[in-house]
């Protein structure tokens, strides 16, 4: 028996702390002051709802056990009462009023973005963010993470740690400032959340949104687009670092060297090997979701490489092309002269084709 | 009431034989099986589509399909349960019901009733047809927000446009002939508050279809001109806003909202009443409710839209409106139960569906009131909790009340009694997997997992299972449905004109199997408030 009691113990142990912190139940408390209030918002009203239903329900369900023909209930004949009816219209009206007071206090305050200390540009792509520090000069694209897009076929059971929240290249902001986020897009409508920040806002493209989060405590947060963009709406996740200012400052700075060293390679000319190499990371990266890694695409939507007239075509098409898009294809303009052109080289002589070399110089004239 | 009345004589022979008997049919009854049986197969089909949305979400990884197609999958479920299932079976027991009610032989405009039903299976044919065309079918959600359904569809987004098009036809149709039907058709002893609250609800939902397909219509039409015309509505390139198209939209999605769930309340609100053997508490607020509900739905549009950067004080009102509708709303809940209160209850399958919409549809106005609070939308908005929270309210509420209804009006339309055991048994595996299915989704949308997509994190892993083998499991209860419908149809036994000892309505003064002309006669004022729901 009281080995039975052991197992019964451990059993609701498991199942009351342990599985219910590693799954989630409930929204996240986060880690700004704007994510707790909505989380206390939403813990107050979900307590409301439960009170209601504790009495609505329960007089239902009194009523369904203790007035049943089979019990030998009679049927009451009554079918009206106006003291009844109004209070139960005044009842609730009072009960909305005092959601909407803490409701509406919490709603300006999130939505006065004038106390921020720094800006970030946030542009959704298809399928992914990109990240422009204005003040800083820093810019760069986040794109799902290779050690989740590596295993999203079924038979590998065995999942990378953070499997499709994981992205190449984190988004960094300071502990303890209070950050302006500009939230466009520059195709269809993204929306980029981050549940510990209480910060969702959609990225609209043509227009410009803007919402503020001041984190707390350092660490990394993840979040995941939230509307509906098109094909790899779920495969383009945000990762957040917050650290500290120092941290921060040193960030920034190496940023700024890495941004002026890719400058100046952009400015030499790469050998052919060079160009393929650095081609195919960036293929894979940005092109392999719609033409696919082998370069069949997904014909008519998405036009194969095998064979492509453009990639086998004049260059010059070909780079005008993917610097400015056409129809379902973004543009590729926010990726850097070295990027653009180790990709379309290795598009032109990748996949079997027999396309011309293109130089990171011929992209600065075509821009 | 004049040519009604002249014309009876042509018409005692009864249906057509043969196949052209539906093809031609002007008969409400008639149509209105026409609309269940393509509303039930549509149901079938949106449910298949159910069925593949869970097999890939079933465990981590892509396990069936690429991510395009699951868009597609994702996209024409809703498209088909709402514009196909939902919405059709509705009109077909409004066709059904809304005659013998009101103590009319037929719909006011027969001919026009057949037309509206016939457009129905092309408009549906045409938009799944677009699964065969290259690119594939719409995979822009059922929202088809701009420009993800512009400038970034697939090509037969035109065909989805025509369809949608021509489902707004048949809908104003059949929404003017309603409206017709109550207004000039009814029996002239009976007054508006004589009528029975299926009807009223019915009456006002018109209203509110009337209103709001226009504006779809509108919607879709602009989506092709920006398509192919070079207009610019919805590109910010041009001088549009894709804002403004969400605008349009929901000024039409709100409302469709409540034209899916106010008939439902109208159907609760008669076998509550029959069960419990106990007039319907509160007949007139229970009007006045329906009433207020409806136009509120005109105006609180933009709570789908928290987050598209509306200014705050647009956030602030749309969050007033929107939590003003609670009040109606629980007005409906508190006459339901004090129906309820001091009856003298039994619970054969109608009264069992009805309980369940009770409770369940309350669990979806709870969330929806969750919703309502515009900071809260933030961490709640495009998750999974909004995909619980509708399918509490359009699965175990729309759908709910229109299985409760056909059980409950089944001997009616059959003359036959379906099997009460088997019905029963199909209740409860019913009832149970579909909270399987769609509670677990609650805490899958709080803990962060984003709706429309077709692969997961790890830690969604196990609600994800839960939640896709109540599907499987929902799914299959309706292989028992159709079976228990069939064969109540084929070997039921022969019923008696009121089955049903509690039963109150001019519908159950007719034949054990209702003639093919509803009332020839109109009935008199004192048979009218004998059944009447407020005597």
């Amino acid at each position: 028996m009281k080995k039975l009691a052991k197992v019964v113990a451990s059993v609701i142990a498991l199942t009351s702390t342990a599985v219910f912190s590693e799954y989630g139940l409930n929204m996240t408390k986060g880690v700004t002051s704007i994510s707790r209030d909505i989380y206390d918002l939403h813990m107050m009203v979900f307590w409301v709802c439960v009170v209601i239903a504790v009495i609505v329900f329960g007089a239902m369900f009194y009523s369904v056990f203790a007035h049943r023909k089979s019990k030998g209930a009679v049927a009451a004949q009554f079918h009206e009462s106006t003291k009844a009816e109004i209070l139960w219209t005044l009842i609730p009206v009072v009960i909305l009023i005092g959601m909407a007071i803490p409701a509406t206090t919490t709603l300006i305050d999130l939505e006065d973005t004038s106390k921020a200390e720094m800006s970030i540009k946030v542009t959704g792509h298809q399928w992914k963010w990109q990240y422009d520090y204005p003040e800083e000069g820093i810019s760069f694209m986040s794109n799902l993470a290779k050690s989740s897009k590596n295993s999203l076929r079924k038979d590998i059971k065995d999942k990378p740690e953070n499997y499709l929240l994981e992205v190449d290249k984190h988004l960094v902001i300071p502990v303890d400032t209070s950050v302006r986020f500009l939230i466009t897009s520059n195709d269809v409508i993204h929306n980029w959340w981050v549940p510990a920040f209480g910060v969702k806002q959609d990225a609209n493209p043509g227009f410009i949104n803007d919402a503020w989060a001041k984190a707390d405590v350092i660490g990394t947060y993840r979040g995941q687009c939230a509307e509906l963009c098109g094909k790899d709406h779920g495969f383009m996740p945000i990762v957040v670092d917050v650290v500290s200012k120092a941290d921060y400052a040193i960030w920034v700075a190496k940023e700024q060297a890495a941004a002026a060293a890719a400058v100046a390679s952009a400015t030499k000319t790469w050998t052919t090997s060079e160009l393929m190499t650095k081609g195919k990371d960036v293929y894979e990266t940005n092109c392999a979701g719609c033409h696919k890694k082998d370069g069949s695409g997904m014909p008519p939507i998405f036009p194969a490489m095998i064979g492509s007239p453009i990639a086998n075509g004049q260059a010059s098409e070909h780079v005008n092309l993917v610097l400015h898009g056409k129809g379902g294809m973004p543009a590729f303009k926010m990726l850097g002269d070295a990027d653009l052109a180790s990709v379309i080289t290795y598009e032109r002589n990748g996949f079997g084709n027999t396309g011309s070399v293109v130089q990171p110089s011929d992209i600065k004239s075509a821009r | 009431m004049t040519t009604a009345t002249a014309s009876h004589d042509d018409h005692h022979h009864g249906p057509e034989k043969g196949l052209m008997r539906w093809v031609k049919t002007t008969n409400h009854k008639d149509i209105g099986t026409l609309y269940l049986w393509f509303a039930f197969s549509m149901l079938l089909i949106g449910g298949a589509l159910a069925m593949g949305i869970r097999m890939e979400l079933l465990q981590p990884g892509l396990q069936l399909m690429d991510p395009h197609f699951f868009n597609q999958l994702t996209t024409m479920h809703g498209l088909i349960m709402v514009f196909g299932a939902i919405m059709p079976a509705f009109v077909g027991l409004g066709n059904w019901l809304i005659p013998m009610m009101v103590g009319a032989p037929d719909m006011a405009l027969p001919r026009m009733n057949n037309w509206s039903f016939w457009i129905l299976p092309f408009a549906g044919g045409i938009l799944l047809s677009t699964f065969f065309m290259e690119g594939g079918a719409p995979a822009f959600g059922w929202t088809f927000y701009a420009p993800l359904s512009t400038t970034f569809a697939p090509d037969s987004t035109d065909f989805f446009i025509f369809a949608v098009h021509l489902l707004g036809f048949s809908s104003i149709m059949g929404a003017i002939n309603i409206i017709a039907t109550v207004l000039n058709m009814r029996a002239p002893d009976m007054k508006l508050m004589d009528m029975p609250l299926f009807v009223w609800t019915w009456l006002i939902t018109s209203f509110l279809l009337i209103g709001a397909m226009p504006v779809l219509a509108g919607a879709v039409t602009m989506m092709l001109t920006d398509r192919n015309f070079g207009t610019s509505f919805f590109d910010a390139a041009g001088g549009g806003d894709p804002v403004m198209f969400q605008h349009i939209f929901w000024f039409f999605g709100h409302p469709e909202v409540y034209i899916m769930i106010l008939p439902a309340f109208g159907v609760v609100s008669h076998i509550i009443p029959t069960f419990a053997r106990k007039p319907l508490f509160g007949y007139s607020s229970m009007v006045y409710a329906t009433a207020s509900i409806a136009f509120l739905s005109y105006i609180v549009w933009a709570h789908h839209m928290f987050l598209t950067g509306m200014p705050v004080a647009g956030e602030l009102y749309f969050m007033y409106a929107t939590m003003l509708i609670a009040v109606p709303t629980g007005v409906k809940v508190f006459n339901w139960i004090s129906t309820m209160w001091r009856g003298s209850m039994t619970f054969e399958t109608p009264m069992l569906w009805a309980i369940s919409f009770v409770f369940l549809f309350t669990i979806g106005g709870f969330s929806g009131l969750m919703l309502g609070i515009a900071p809260a939308d933030i961490q709640y908005h495009d998750t999974y909790f909004v995909v619980a929270h509708f399918h509490y309210v359009l699965v175990t509420g729309a759908l709910w009340s229109i299985i409760a209804a056909t059980f409950y009006w089944l001997p009616k339309w059959t003359g036959r009694m379906y099997n009460e055991g088997l019905a029963k048994v199909h209740f409860w595996w019913a009832v149970i997997s579909v909270n399987v299915l769609f509670f677990p989704q609650h805490f899958l949308g709080l803990a962060g997992m984003p709706r429309r997509i077709p692969d997961y994190s790890l830690q969604f892993a196990d609600f994800n299972m839960i939640s896709s083998i109540g599907g499987f499991a929902f799914g299959a209860s309706f292989i028992l449905f159709t079976y228990i419908i069939v064969d109540c149809i084929r070997n039921g036994k022969p019923t008696t004109s009121r089955p049903w000892e509690g039963a109150k309505g001019l519908e159950w003064t007719l034949a054990p199997k209702a003639d093919y002309h509803s009332f020839n006669k109109p009935p008199s004022r004192k048979l009218i408030e004998a059944e009447s729901q407020h005597s």
